[in-house]
């Protein structure tokens, strides 16, 4: 008994947290987990009922004999109530599913729509706007005002992935060349977990990102923070920070709305600051972290398309510095 | 009798086992590494190529004849060459190989010779009439990462070293299937008398 103490806990507590499907924070997610609960609570029943009747007749002592009268109609009778419980079962499990799908449809008029494009090995976000100069991007965590419907227009650039969000809906694939759309909402305010679910190569189980679900006061002032360009660096080791990132190759890759810097195969660093984790969830965000990230890449998550730039150490702790300031 | 049968039947487990061992030793061991960044000081010495004062042709830095050429050939620097000809643009002037703005990569001309170290100076350092230089934009493994892949659209042997494949419409066979032979094929190359800055 003393082992399952321990170890119940350490199983039960993936049902509960930042990422779980059986932790739903959303409609989508509501309505999913329900599903789950239903067609378990069915075949546990189905099951339990299939082996108490397995040892009943494994078990009793009078067999019916060959030829006594009613036993063939009593066995057709059996029979027959099987076959129709089965039908009823499967057909009630398939109209549940029907109308679970059914609610997680897309919603005609989302408050919110944020285009993904999803790459190896990270997430690009883009929030849309009919206005260009009102649109902007931001890379693995998005931000979402809590109550709304957001729809997320999703694509790939290379492979396929797959986006999955368990706390608030359920996977959806990006593919290239494709546009799919998942429509989902937080009910809650809180931070939840994503992860790609669709092996995508090499770095896959790197390819997190975060939802943040914020009340509509606080969401407004972020997207007016993100919408805005980078401000001009004001302390001289920022400046000379600065003045690196756009003499190297960083600029060549990376955005800087405000600045020279206008590559786009990299992550938008705009407002990299801001952002709780880098390298898609890899390590949380942080001066000495952004540090380590630049100075050796291929280190800390091999194979991503970053390379590494050499950097002196003293331009290294330059740049580590601007971007910490890019809040 | 029955003996014998188990006897032979053990001889023969113990003999698909051992092939079995052995070829997936042969495997491992013939597997190609991936390189995932040359090692800073690696790095910095591949900077140091020799070109001819008129700029064609020249010595690539000894660590390369170290290293075993590993931009031309293996797999991985080619798809990431790949990868950043996209990223960089290269399509905009030298179409998939057959040119435009830029000199076509399939006809059988270099305009300063066929060799890694002219390609890798020329994406470095850019040449007149139009290609810019990228040292500043690239990293000096990419650049010859791009260069290998480079040198295999204008390859004319075909080659067990493939790049990742292309999902879009092809223009030009595969780059491992020689792009450069198909053109070559059809006929005498007209002469250039050109060669060098100016063409």
């Amino acid at each position: 008994m003393k082992p399952v103490l321990f170890v119940l806990p350490a199983i039960l507590s993936g049902c509960a947290g930042a990422q779980s499907a059986l932790d739903p924070q959303g409609h989508s997610a509501l309505l999913l987990r329900n599903l789950i609960l239903a067609i378990v609570i069915v075949c546990i029943i189905v099951w339990l009922v299939v082996m108490a009747m397995l040892l009943w007749a494994l078990l009793r002592r009078d067999r019916p004999k060959q030829g006594e009268s009613g036993v063939e109609r009593r066995m057709r009778t059996a029979v027959i109530a099987a076959v129709a419980a089965t039908i009823v079962i499967i057909t009630g499990l398939t109209i549940a599913s029907f109308y679970t799908t059914r609610g997680l449809g897309p919603v005609p008029n989302a408050d919110l729509t944020i285009r993904v494009r999803a790459q190896q090995w990270w997430w690009q976000f883009i929030y849309e706007d009919k206005d260009p100069a009102r649109t902007f991007q931001t890379a693995n965590e998005i931000h979402i005002p809590v109550g709304k419907d957001v729809r997320v227009l999703l694509d790939s650039i290379d492979v396929i992935h797959s986006f999955w969000v368990p706390s608030l809906a359920g996977k959806q694939d990006l593919i290239p060349g494709r546009e799919n759309v998942l429509t989902f909402r937080a009910d809650r305010v809180g931070s939840y977990r994503g992860q790609c679910a669709e092996f995508c190569g090499l770095q896959h189980s790197h390819m997190a990102f975060l939802v943040i679900a914020e009340d509509e006061q606080t969401y407004r002032k972020w997207e007016a923070a993100q919408r805005s360009a980078a401000l001009e660096p004001q302390d001289a080791e920022l400046v000379a920070g600065k003045a690196v990132f756009m003499a190297r190759q960083c600029s060549a890759c990376h955005t800087i709305r405000g600045t020279a810097a206008d590559g786009s195969s990299g992550p938008d660093l705009t407002h990299v600051g801001s952002r709780q984790t880098i390298g898609a969830g890899l390590i949380d965000n942080s001066r000495g972290s952004l540090a380590a990230w630049i100075a050796d890449p291929q280190t800390l998550k091999p194979g991503n398309n970053m390379p590494l730039v050499p950097l002196s150490s003293e331009e290294l702790r330059q740049i580590s510095a601007y971007m910490e300031s890019l809040k | 009798m029955a003996t014998v049968s188990r006897g032979s039947s053990l001889l023969l487990t113990i003999g698909l086992l051992i092939i079995a061992g052995s070829s997936s030793a042969a495997i491992a061991y013939l597997r190609e590494p991936r390189q995932y960044r040359a090692d800073p000081p690696v790095a910095q010495a591949m900077e140091g190529l020799r070109l001819m004062p008129n700029g064609i042709a020249g010595t690539p830095p000894q660590v390369y004849f170290a290293l075993a050429r590993p931009y031309e050939k293996t797999a991985y620097d080619l798809s990431q060459g790949k990868r950043l000809y996209t990223w960089f643009g290269c399509a905009q002037c030298h179409g998939e190989g057959e040119g435009g703005k830029g000199p076509s990569f399939l006809d059988g001309w270099w305009l300063y010779g066929p060799s890694m170290v002219s390609i890798v100076a020329s994406i470095r350092d850019g040449r007149p009439h139009g290609m810019p230089p990228f040292k500043s934009r690239m990293t000096i493994d990419q650049i010859w990462q791009l260069s290998g892949y480079v040198m295999a659209i204008g390859a004319y042997t075909a080659s067990v070293n493939a790049p990742a494949r292309n999902d879009d419409r092809q223009t030009r066979p595969a780059e491992n299937r020689a792009p450069a032979a198909l053109l070559f094929n059809e006929g005498p190359v007209p002469l250039h008398p050109d060669q060098g800055p100016s063409p």
